[in-house]
């Protein structure tokens, strides 16, 4: 059981970080605003998510576990947010010669 | 034995300095700052500084970097003219010649501290139970807060004093206008409640664990800030009552009780037999709402709107 749970977190989190580095490297390679935002917006999605989701079998308390499921949904509200207003900015930008 | 995991972040932090230092748009500079203040509370962490890496991170990263982004956009009109003119060899000279000696002077300190560092350490561990309190910082910083608070106190005067006559008392930064029915609105409805129940918490587990009365006020004068900039509410104006009562109440209780115990218990800011923990509790409760109001007033910046137009 303990086995199957530590190759669990390993997994999930691996494939958390190649998420993180694909976005990293969507961000420093797509040539404008809209595919850079859309990178990004993966590595905070799936990369945070998949680490969180392989951190829990590790927790001690249920609370704890909540409070990371917390971090990954404001994230995720944060990160959500902080694309759209920067990419309406980038728009109005666009239209605006 | 530096493992790698340890060092990538000291390389990381020390490019990252010296790419702000040299960067020279002030833009690309602020935001070299806030990333080096990211990878530093990195760095707090794995020392084992909870504390200190939720300070850096709300304070060192987010508020003084919030406030060298606004800085920087300010400047930005004026940005070309200032680097036109560069400054004379001598001058470059002296400048690089001070900042070497200052270097320099920090290293030798830096090598000259004793090892073993004098540490009040295990005098704190043996003493933690007289006040009841589980978190050694929140027990025994009481001078470093009070220093800490006034400072701010001061800086948000600073602030404020840049504003022209005509507009003293009046509102500060402009009139934000959101649309009401955009993102921005949205969150400013949806995250606040959440953000003052953390902030709340963040306060109250600060007796035992990291956290505290500091860190709680950034996040709910962020919660704040965010209905402003959302254009849900307007920044009040700073010649109301209630804002100058606020904004000195949390500083005037620590300093009364800080007199209270200089009678009862022999020596300021000491608490008396028995009364430690309510009395730190009266101080956190006292100054987390004054900390509040003068960290979202400081980012708010000075008055810019006439009180009476």
């Amino acid at each position: 059981m303990n086995l199957a749970l530590d190759i669990f977190t390993i997994v999930a989190v691996t494939a958390g970080a190649f998420f993180f580095l694909a976005g990293t490297v969507g961000l420093l390679r797509f040539p404008d605003v809209f595919t850079r935002l859309h990178a990004l917006t993966k590595a905070d999605n799936l990369g945070l998510g998949l680490v969180i989701l392989g951190l829990l079998p590790r927790v001690d308390t249920v609370f704890t576990g909540f409070k990371l499921l917390c971090v990954w949904l404001f994230v995720l509200l944060s990160g959500s947010v902080a694309a759209q207003l920067i990419s309406r900015a980038e728009r109005r930008r666009e239209t605006r010669p | 034995m530096i493992s790698v995991l340890d060092a990538a972040p000291v390389a990381l932090i020390l490019a990252l300095g010296v790419w702000t230092i040299v960067a020279r748009d002030t833009f690309a500079a602020a935001v070299g700052f806030i990333a080096y203040g990211l990878l530093l509370t990195l760095v707090w962490v794995r020392l084992s500084g909870v504390d200190v890496a939720l300070t850096e991170a709300a304070i060192g990263g987010g508020l003084t970097g919030a406030l060298l982004i606004g800085a920087a956009t300010r400047l930005r009109t004026t940005e070309a003219a200032a680097r036109a003119e560069t400054p004379g060899a001598f001058t470059r000279v002296l400048a690089a010649l001070v900042a070497v000696l200052v270097s320099a002077a920090l290293m030798a300190c830096v090598l000259a501290l004793p090892d073993p560092a004098p540490t009040l350490a295990p005098e704190v561990a043996a003493n933690i139970a007289v006040t009841e309190v589980g978190n050694p910082i929140t027990a025994f910083r009481a001078m470093d807060t009070l220093l800490e608070a006034i400072v701010l106190l001061f800086a948000l005067i600073g602030v404020w004093s840049l504003a022209p006559d005509r507009v003293w008392g009046g509102r500060p930064g402009p009139r934000q206008h959101a649309d009401p029915n955009g993102i921005l609105a949205y969150v400013a409805r949806v995250l606040p409640p959440i953000g003052i129940v953390v902030g709340m918490y963040i306060f109250w587990v600060g007796a035992d664990h990291p956290g505290g009365k500091f860190q709680g006020a950034t996040i709910i004068a962020a919660m704040w800030l965010l209905t402003i900039m959302a254009g849900l509410t307007d920044a009040p104006p700073i010649s109301r009552t209630w804002l100058r009562i606020g904004l000195v109440a949390g500083p005037l209780v620590f300093i009364a009780i800080g007199i209270a115990g200089a009678v009862s218990a022999g020596a300021f800011l000491a608490y008396p037999d028995g009364f430690a923990k309510p009395l730190i509790i009266v101080i956190e409760l006292a100054l987390m709402p004054s900390l509040a109001l003068i960290l979202a007033l400081m980012l708010a910046g000075a008055p810019q709107r006439e009180l009476h137009p």
